[in-house]
């Protein structure tokens, strides 16, 4: 368990909001393939932006290159006005396999990359996500659920100021995905980073995102900010009209959209 | 959860002495049997030497210190051989599993001089340097070399990159990686090229003595065939089996210990 004293040190730290982030002319190719095309995007520190996209869109790209991973082919990205060159200090990646360690604990995961192994700031990362329990544990002894609380775990750890999500929860169950977001999210109103998620859950990007962005063919083609208030009830009418309304722009189809509007809007007054 | 609970099961199962005493079983009833014909005279002492009269022998050869010193004899040209051609295995694996350019120069001829058996190699080894202790060490390192090397390299490469992708994204530098990432991951691989180059340690040794040298274990059982003592024959080789079961064993204590979190470690 930690100690009051420990909390206070962690909070302090935490008290560092999240990044901006600034993509300026943004273009990635594969030798002749291009991928990105002249990507403009804004990120309000701590806002939380999901990326929506078909298979191979270049969502991931996108992210490798938050991550400093992938050099841009032309353009730039700003953290904090900043240019960013190389791998990117601020940034945090959590992928979709949980890329864990197996020869190392649960804690010693968790751990990896902090400058002073310091097992205090282990022990409150794994409480946050709810494995104070599980810090001795080998991986293999884990769920997929666990395992990704504990790849959580460790991207917090070094309180990022920027969360970089790819699918992380692509590989879950329906039900732990569930309890997972809404992790993801107490943990993001917490802690105030921004966070920038990919996934191919239309429905996980409205329920988590404060703005959702749909790529295709290169380019961003919708950049729908999403009000509704949270927690969201994934139920609601004006849930199923966002996300009926990024699906259709995902899949290309034609609606009316003024009337649907209209149907929703009589039955909320 | 099912782990935790599995665990005492398999261990209430062990501890029953059925458990223990079952794989000992057959061994032990073939001693009585050998030991029933020898005594019997169903089998003559010349081609098989009762049980008895290997330990007898065993015995003997303690007293008269000369099977002390022939084992330790072949220990150290056995341990002697496995730290040249180990490490030099070990080295030229890791250089090339973690540098291209190195694998290019280097990979290629390695696996060509791999495909000359290196017990091939003994009349030239002989010519080159006499039948004394530098060539049988020779022998034993090329013996080791390569599956330290081989299973070294293999490691290393089969480390996954996502991995290596993470810790890069992790803020870990070069050594970290190497250290944190490489080295552990590539570890299971190792421990099974260690476990063939003990294997091969001891073959290349037992050929070795037995066709050129004035001590160890290979020679004492060649000094005995000339005199007909066929206990002290099957008791060489029993020896060696000995001794090869003793070097599995370390590298199972080796894993046991190193691997923790290996699926090959949860019983
Ligand atoms: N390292 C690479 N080399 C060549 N092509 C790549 C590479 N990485 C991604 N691509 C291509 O870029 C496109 C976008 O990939 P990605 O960003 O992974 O898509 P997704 O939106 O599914 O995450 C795909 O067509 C993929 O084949
Ligand atoms: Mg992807």
């Amino acid at each position: 368990m930690n100690t009051i004293s420990s909390d206070q040190e962690v909070l302090n730290y935490s008290t560092d909001h999240g990044a901006h982030v600034s993509i300026q002319g943004l273009s990635k190719s594969f030798g002749d393939f291009p991928v990105l095309s002249q990507i403009e995007l804004e990120i309000n520190p701590g806002e939380f932006v999901a990326v929506v996209g078909k298979s191979g869109c270049g969502k991931s790209t996108l992210l490798r290159l938050l991550s400093g991973l992938d050099k841009p082919t032309e353009g730039a990205i700003y953290i904090d006005q900043q240019p960013l060159q190389g791998l990117n200090p601020f940034a945090r990646v959590m992928f979709q396999d949980s890329r864990l360690l197996p020869w190392r604990k649960v804690l010693d995961n968790v751990t990896l990359g902090l400058k002073y192994q310091n097992k205090q700031r282990g022990q409150w990362a794994l409480q946050e996500v709810g494995l104070s329990d599980r810090a001795h544990r080998w991986i293999t002894q884990l769920s997929g659920g666990q395992r990704q609380r504990v790849a959580l775990a460790r991207a917090l750890v070094s309180q990022p100021r920027l969360l970089l999500l790819d699918e992380p929860l692509g590989a879950l169950d329906a039900l732990t995905r569930l309890e997972m977001q809404n992790l993801i999210e107490n943990l993001w109103k917490e802690q105030q980073f921004t966070a920038f998620l990919v996934t191919h859950e239309v429905e996980e990007a409205v329920y988590l995102a404060d703005r959702v962005i749909v790529i295709e063919e290169g380019i961003i083609s919708l950049n729908l900010p999403i009000s509704l208030p949270r927690p969201r009830n994934s139920g609601s009418l004006e849930f199923a009209e966002l996300k009926v309304r990024i699906l259709d722009q995902i899949l290309g189809r034609q609606r009316q959209p003024e009337r649907h509007s209209q149907e929703f809007t009589a039955i909320e007054s | 959860m099912q782990i935790a609970q599995s665990k005492p099961i398999s261990f209430s199962w062990r501890s029953l002495p059925w458990e223990q005493f079952a794989p000992w079983l057959v061994p032990a009833s073939l001693i009585v049997i050998w030991q029933l014909l020898a005594q019997l005279g169903f089998i003559s002492t010349r081609v098989l030497p009762a049980p008895t009269q290997i330990v007898e022998a065993a015995i003997r050869l303690t007293l008269s210190g000369e099977l002390l010193r022939n084992v330790g004899v072949s220990l150290y040209r056995a341990l002697v051989g496995f730290s040249i051609g180990g490490s030099i295995g070990f080295s030229l694996g890791v250089l090339n599993g973690v540098s291209r350019p190195a694998e290019r120069l280097l990979d290629s001829s390695l696996q060509m001089i791999r495909n000359i058996p290196h017990l091939a190699l003994i009349p030239l080894v002989i010519l080159w340097f006499g039948i004394g202790d530098p060539a049988r060490i020779f022998l034993v390192s090329l013996g080791v070399f390569f599956p330290i090397y081989i299973n070294t390299f293999a490691g290393i490469r089969s480390i996954d990159p996502n991995l290596l992708e993470m810790g890069k994204v992790y803020g870990l530098r070069q050594r970290e990686l190497f250290w944190q990432i490489v080295l552990p991951g590539a570890l299971p691989s190792m421990l099974v090229g260690l476990r063939y180059a003990l294997g091969l340690m001891w073959l290349t040794l037992i050929v070795a003595e037995t066709i050129a040298a004035n001590s160890g274990i290979g020679y004492m059982a060649m000094n005995a065939r000339e005199f007909m003592q066929t206990d002290v024959v099957v008791m060489s080789i029993l020896l060696y089996a000995l001794l090869g079961k003793l070097a599995d064993s370390i590298v199972r204590a080796l894993e046991a210990w190193l691997l923790p979190w290996h699926p090959s470690q949860s019983h």
